[in-house]
């Protein structure tokens, strides 16, 4: 298990590099992060200049990666377009989205898990089927239709919760939030929970856990259940990724300061470090999730060995 | 939503067949009885599935829709003259039955002409992802070894990259985007999910016993590549690839939703309704009937993939 975990982060090390060299190309190579600084004006050449040697602008591009991950690595990630340090951007908006994330993370989890078991072992009922074609609209709706809707329902309509998340993000607050981030995913974890859990509901050893008499829930929970879970843990793996890009428009339909919030302004203001230094830590983040998704196989299922 | 253009839908239930049809066919082809292949099992099986037809039904519609707008209005929302402004988010009515946005655009005509990028963008995406995914993960599939490493890793570096978060941070870089530019940059951070898929089907099923069966007789590398192999391992990649079409499709709409995809006067759903939303309590008409084509577009391609699923999938029958 050790070793395994460190070829892993071995293995992650090039992966790193090329996805952030990728991503560095992409906004330094496209975008013009000087002419961005001076908005419509034409910028003064010699200003210009200046800004360029500061920002090592005028070194080829490889040099430029090795100088900006030199300084990423001793916690400098650059200045954003207000001039505040990124990382003080950093400090104040990934609490918001950890706690967002989690809250959708747990939503489709819990709901998504318990709807699809009992979808899997009705297979076929009005329940089942009526579940299928819920979870069918509720991925065909995008997002920023489904969250405006719930906004307006339960912010404006009803009252029931504020509209608009305010600047401490409390837990509580973030709920609605959450379950709009969560939605799509939580549709997929049910179809997909259900479709394991259906196929084996027939396998043999649930048939061995009820004829040895087992009480009903146990063979469900302990037998039926971790060994369902396998491709709904790879979906969640893969789907972190997708949250934090979905996080982008729920947070601005719900006002939310968080890192979606950061890298959208970011974006619109072509501020290159925010950016960069961003969607970096959210690479890792992702990578460091599919580590842990490939751990938890093992314990599902203890067949599967790391060596 | 968008945010599935990364969330792969890699189902354990994906159809990896094992069913030997393709090896069969050669010496059943003079018999009229029925040819027992994967593919004409499957065939059979989605006529009878309500969830094919009706899907089928609405995305003929929509292919009708996108490539004759001017059959279902006589209006030209690229003419001048087409908005007037003293029709400014004037509400539904019997002549003009989706109202009228900010501009004094005929909303009916508007959405009816945003159908065609919409398709586009879906179809352009999927085809492109699909063709480098399956000749890549063909490739490493079968050539176990370096050359398998070498394109596992490199695919390793683009998978790591969310497709909706890279897409956001190309398009903005750009500046300016259109259906052609955004389906490209889809398809390029996109292709790694297909990659998988593929690359995975094509190890399970070269180590099948018709694979063996088929290089006994003799069969060469390429012919049991085409023939045998990419036939059986295509199954999985196909069903991905139909459910990303209506994904993809999404993912355009949130990009010109949040101002950075398609840009006016070319027309998207996206781009409407992120046009309506500030107006959505006073005038929500004006989000409605995009929304409602986005959601049905989106929804027609993933129920044709689901059906496509079922029957090629052998586990749940």
């Amino acid at each position: 298990m050790g070793r395994y975990v460190i070829r892993r982060l071995l293995q992650m090390v090039p992966v790193f590099i090329g996805s952030t060299f990728l991503i560095f190309f992409m906004v330094y190579a496209l975008g013009d992060p000087v002419a961005a600084l001076f908005g419509d004006k034409a910028p003064d050449p010699a200003t210009a200049a200046r800004i360029r040697e500061d920002l090592h602008l005028d070194e080829p591009l490889w040099k430029q990666y090795l100088l900006y991950m030199g300084a990423i690595f001793q916690g400098d990630f650059g200045t954003a377009f207000n001039g505040q340090p990124v990382t003080e951007l950093m400090a104040s908006a990934f609490p918001v989205t950890l706690r967002l994330t989690l809250v959708a993370i747990v939503i489709e989890i819990v709901v998504g898990i318990t709807l699809g078991v009992v979808s899997g072992l009705k297979r076929g009922r009005p329940l089942d089927t009526g579940l299928l074609v819920l979870t069918l609209v509720v991925i065909s709706v995008p997002t920023f239709v489904s969250g405006y809707l719930l906004q307006f329902l339960f912010g404006v309509k009803w009252g029931w919760v504020r509209p608009s998340v305010s600047s401490e993000a409390r837990l509580d607050e973030l709920i609605l939030p959450g379950v709009v981030l969560a939605l799509v995913s939580l549709a997929y974890v049910t179809r997909l929970s259900r479709t394991s859990i259906a196929e084996n509901v027939r396998a043999d050893y649930v048939r061995t856990a009820v004829a040895k008499g087992l009480p009903r829930h146990r063979v469900i929970t302990r037998h039926l259940l971790r060994n369902s879970l396998i491709p709904v843990v790879t979906f969640i793996g893969a789907d972190i990724g997708a949250l934090m890009g979905g996080a982008i428009v729920t947070e601005r339909i719900f006002n939310i300061h968080g890192v979606g919030y950061q890298l959208y302004q970011g974006i619109l203001r072509n501020n290159a470090p925010t950016v960069v230094g961003f969607v970096t830590i959210l690479v890792i983040v992702f990578l460091v999730a599919n580590l842990l998704v490939d751990l938890l196989y093992a314990v599902l299922d203890p067949r599967i060995r790391y060596a | 939503m968008p945010e599935n253009t990364s969330a792969t839908v890699e189902e354990s239930a994906v159809p990896v067949a094992t069913a030997p049809g393709s090896a069969v066919k050669g010496m059943k082809k003079d018999k009229p009885e029925r040819v027992a292949s994967m593919w004409s099992d499957a065939r059979r099986d989605l006529m009878h599935n309500w969830v094919f037809l009706v899907s089928a039904v609405l995305i003929l519609a929509l292919l009708v829709i996108a490539a004759l707008p001017g059959l279902f209005t006589s209006g030209d929302p690229y003419a001048k003259g087409f908005c007037d402004l003293s029709n400014s988010v004037v509400p539904p009515s019997g002549a003009h039955w989706f109202g009228f946005d900010v501009q004094g655009c005929d909303i009916y005509t508007r959405t009816i002409y945003g159908t065609r990028n919409s398709i586009i963008v879906g179809v352009l995406t999927s085809v492109l992802t699909t063709l480098v995914g399956c000749v890549l993960g063909m490739v490493a599939g079968l050539r176990s070894g370096w050359l398998d490493v070498l394109v596992s890793r490199f695919t390793e570096i683009w998978f790591a990259i969310p497709t909706m978060l890279g897409g956001l941070l190309v398009l903005a870089m750009l500046g300016t985007g259109n259906v052609v530019t955004v389906s490209l940059i889809m398809a390029v951070l996109g292709w790694p999910q297909l990659f998988r898929i593929m690359r995975g089907a094509v190890i399970t099923n070269k180590q099948n016993d018709y694979v063996m069966a088929a290089r006994a007789l003799g069969a060469g590398g390429w012919r049991i590549a085409m023939r045998h192999i990419l036939p059986n391992a295509l199954a999985p990649v196909i069903v991905v690839s139909t459910i990303n079409l209506g994904v993809y499709i999404s993912a355009e709409a949130a990009f010109s939703y949040l101002g950075i995809g398609v840009q006016s006067p070319n027309i998207s759903w996206g781009l409407m309704i992120s046009d309506g939303q500030d107006r959505f309590l006073s005038a929500p008409h004006m989000v409605l009937f995009p929304s409602l084509f986005l959601s049905v577009t989106v929804l027609a391609f993933i129920m044709l993939g689901e059906a496509v699923r079922d029957a090629l999938d052998p586990k749940l029958r």
